[in-house]
């Protein structure tokens, strides 16, 4: 700009242009969920980007102090309608660690399988919304019709398809159900060879694969510094996943790899996802090997007190949108005297100024596609 | 001068007797033949030729049954009717088009597509109806007459350009010598009522999408005008039927511009604003972009002008670089029009295949395709025209 002939820059001080706010949402169809992005334009571009969180506001937190510890199980299924597994799966950790117990290993694996199916969900879901962000409704669809095939494992599992209610304090509702562990198996190798299909699909064009590459790049200091977790983080070059790093229930018997990147685009943020999903495949499988060679009549729930001694405790999981962390403070009552939920997205989405500011406005869906935004965990 | 005749039975109202369309002291198309006119001139003697009759049993020997059998109401009303004959054939492919669309892209999404009545064909008039039943609304403190003015500019000039493609030598509005050109300019209008419109409507969104409109318009106007030269340079015409009747004579136009044939289909995407190219109403960033506060009856309009817009487009490929509506060997044949149709959808169904594999393209990268690869590869276009007009081969 400074070695053009024309003085572009005192012109415009002249003109005095304004820079435009635009409010993205809350009901927008970019924004899936109902959350607002203000971003300030200069023209094409995004100089400015404030997300405004908390539409879905239940008091979520407030309202499990009045009830009882297992029926808070089902509350946790609506913390986020595509991974319900995994938050009911973390609340009932939290409580077992308080409690001090230790579950039946055929339970911990139970629990990976169905944690990591949720997560194929949950990332099938994603990969959904970012064709649509793109402009491509093929790869909704075909996401779409993926992901099908896990709810249909959930029916199998435990009868519901969203919100599961599955997991107790003490291991889960219900063993196996008959030929479970064939139709995973089944349904898993189906899905990664159909996956291939979508990666063609996103990956093999350049149009694409162009409006993720090379934007909203963020550093490994900028990531750790706002608090950035998941899979955006790890695209970023931060090499760690508490299922590896930190592991519950039975991760650490499993032999899995966790895809890192130091691109820290979007499109790294993409790949990762992508590489999840694959990883999750061979966990599953895995898993019900174990599971397999428990046997059928192997304890999968224990028998657990209603009052939980009084303390402070917390316990995190990898969600598939990041870390998700819960804390109990419990005063000896069968009530938690308070559960506060740490969303990985509540923090993720503070970022979006960082992501958004150069870029243009057509690409401001495409980023926060990468965040893959739950409005019913951010605001609970 | 037309003959004077006794005027006894309703036959002779209806005039079969002395049916004569060429001869008619205002004919409108000069010595050539055009079907659908001669279609309304047929109908307008039966249905002018009875209210003749009917008017002449109540008052004997009235001057009006005479003046409605004369030359000129005659031409005038045959020439209400012919309008009404060719919008009606365009609305109707058009709605084929999207029935088509709808249809295909639900296959290749892995989905049925619309399930209502003829495979789906009536799912069209459901939502014509269900947009005209809509409440007309107009948002406050947007400009009333610009906001009126511009999307029915829009639509007029869509469904205008529609209408003045020849289905075949016996199917035209017009028949001018720039005929090509006419049609481009008719094509490229639209862009500015978009700009206008999208100022107009008081509405962030609208707004970057007008402007977005005016940026995609300056990306792909250029190479596509190149293209339209290259391919009159090779007829030796800008009349459409010219065009077509080289390419029958000498080889379809895609053999030689295979290059143009190619960059043109997407620079037609582009200006029918189909999808790698919907960067003015970008749903995912801009809601729906320039018309986003048009509600009901007046966004149905603009969709299915959208519709008329792609049509257009691939008429136009059809035209330049498909051969028209002829075929190789037969040539004409018995129905033209058909043939033309044909390779029209055919066109549209690799737009829609374009649709269904890509995603949309952003603002700035729209330029960089226009002026850095569309534009070169026209030059080269036109380069290898050059070469071969030169070379004598053409």
């Amino acid at each position: 700009m400074t070695d053009s002939i024309v003085p572009v820059k005192e012109i415009e001080e002249k003109m005095e242009t304004d820079k435009m706010w635009i409010i993205m949402g809350p009901q927008h169809p970019f924004s899936h969920g109902l959350w607002t992005l203000k971003i300030k334009v200069d023209g094409e571009i995004v100089v400015d980007a404030d997300p405004i969180v908390g539409y879905l506001h239940r008091g979520w937190e407030k309202e499990t102090e009045n009830r009882t510890y297992p029926k808070i199980i089902p509350m946790a299924d609506r913390l986020c309608y595509a991974a319900s597994m995994t938050y009911t799966h973390l609340y009932c950790m939290t409580v077992e660690k308080a409690l001090g117990i230790d579950i039946p290993e055929k339970a911990k694996y139970i629990r990976i399988v169905a944690d990591e199916v949720c997560r194929i969900n949950s990332h099938l879901m994603w990969l959904a919304a970012v064709g649509t962000d793109l402009g491509n409704l093929t790869v909704f669809l075909w996401a779409m019709r993926e992901r099908e095939y896990f709810l249909d494992l959930n029916v199998k599992l435990c009868g519901a398809r969203m919100t599961t209610n599955y997991p107790r304090i003490g291991g889960v509702r219900n063993d196996l159900t008959e030929l479970f562990e064939r139709d995973v198996i089944r349904t898993v190798d189906r899905f990664e060879k159909a996956l291939w299909d979508i990666i063609a699909l996103m990956d093999d064009s350049s149009i694409i694969v162009s409006r993720m590459k090379g934007i909203s790049y963020i550093s490994r200091e900028q990531c750790a510094n706002i608090g950035m977790t998941g899979p955006a983080m790890r695209g970023c070059g931060v090499d760690f996943d508490i299922r590896r790093d930190d592991p519950y229930d039975n991760y650490d018997k499993v032999d899995f790899e966790v895809p890192v990147l130091t691109a820290g685009d979007s499109y790294a943020r993409y790949m990762i996802r992508i590489e999840e999903m694959f990883q999750s495949c061979d966990i599953i499988r895995q898993a019900v090997q174990k599971i397999q060679a428990l046997g059928k009549n192997a304890p999968y729930r224990i028998k657990t007190p209603t009052k939980v001694p009084a303390g402070t405790h917390f316990m995190r999981m990898e969600d598939p949108r990041g870390e998700s962390l819960m804390y109990l403070v419990s005063d000896g009552t069968d009530k938690p005297y308070r559960l506060k939920v740490r969303s990985p997205i509540f923090t993720n989405v503070s970022t979006s100024k960082v992501m958004c500011q150069g870029c243009r406005i057509a690409d401001v869906p495409a980023i926060l596609a990468q965040i893959d935004m739950c409005l019913g965990e951010t605001d609970r | 001068m037309s003959v004077v005749v006794e005027y006894t039975s309703i036959l002779d109202f209806i005039g079969f007797n002395s049916y004569s369309l060429m001869d008619n002291q205002y004919y409108p198309f000069l010595d050539e033949y055009n079907l659908p006119y001669a279609i309304s001139y047929g109908l307008w003697k039966i249905i002018g030729g009875t209210i003749a009759w009917l008017i002449n049993l109540i008052f004997p020997g009235n001057p009006v049954s005479e003046w409605l059998m004369g030359d000129g109401a005659s031409t005038l009303f045959a020439l209400i009717i012919f309008m009404l004959i060719i919008f009606i054939v365009v609305f109707v492919c058009t709605l084929i088009s999207l029935w088509m669309e709808r249809k295909c892209l639900g296959r290749m999404m892995d989905r049925r597509g619309t399930m209502i009545g003829m495979k789906g064909f009536l799912q069209c008039v459901a939502d014509g109806l269900k947009t005209f039943m809509k409440e007309n609304t107009i948002p406050g403190k947007v400009d009333r007459m610009t906001y009126m003015w511009t999307v029915s500019l829009v639509i007029g000039v869509s469904v205008l350009v529609a209408c003045m493609i020849p289905l075949s030598g016996r199917w035209f509005v017009v028949n001018y010598d720039t005929g090509l050109l006419i049609v481009m300019a008719f094509f490229a209008l639209a862009p500015f009522f978009i700009l206008v419109s999208g100022w107009a409507q008081n509405n962030k969104y609208s707004l970057v999408g007008g402007m977005r409109a005016a940026q995609l318009m300056i990306s792909y106007e250029v190479p596509m005008l190149i293209m339209i030269a290259t391919t009159a340079l090779l007829a030796g015409s800008f009349n459409i039927g010219d065009i077509v009747y080289a390419q029958n004579d000498n080889v379809w136009y895609f053999i030689p511009q295979i290059v143009g044939f190619i960059t043109f289909f997407f620079c037609a995407t582009a200006e029918s604003e189909r999808l790698p190219f919907d960067i003015a109403e970008a749903e995912a960033e801009l809601v729906e972009g320039w018309q986003t506060e048009y509600a009901g009856m007046k966004w149905g309009l603009i969709m299915l002008a959208d519709y008329f817009r792609g049509y257009v487009a691939c008429a136009m490929v059809t035209i330049m670089y498909l051969g028209g509506w002829t075929l190789p060997i037969i040539g004409d044949g018995p129905i033209p029009e058909i043939v033309f149709l044909l390779k029209t959808w055919f066109v549209f169904f690799l737009m829609i295949l374009v649709r269904a594999a890509l995603a949309r393209v952003r603002p700035d990268q729209i330029l960089n395709i226009g002026w850095k690869v569309f534009m070169p590869l026209s030059v080269v276009n036109l380069a290898i025209v050059l070469l071969l007009k030169v070379g004598g081969v053409f």
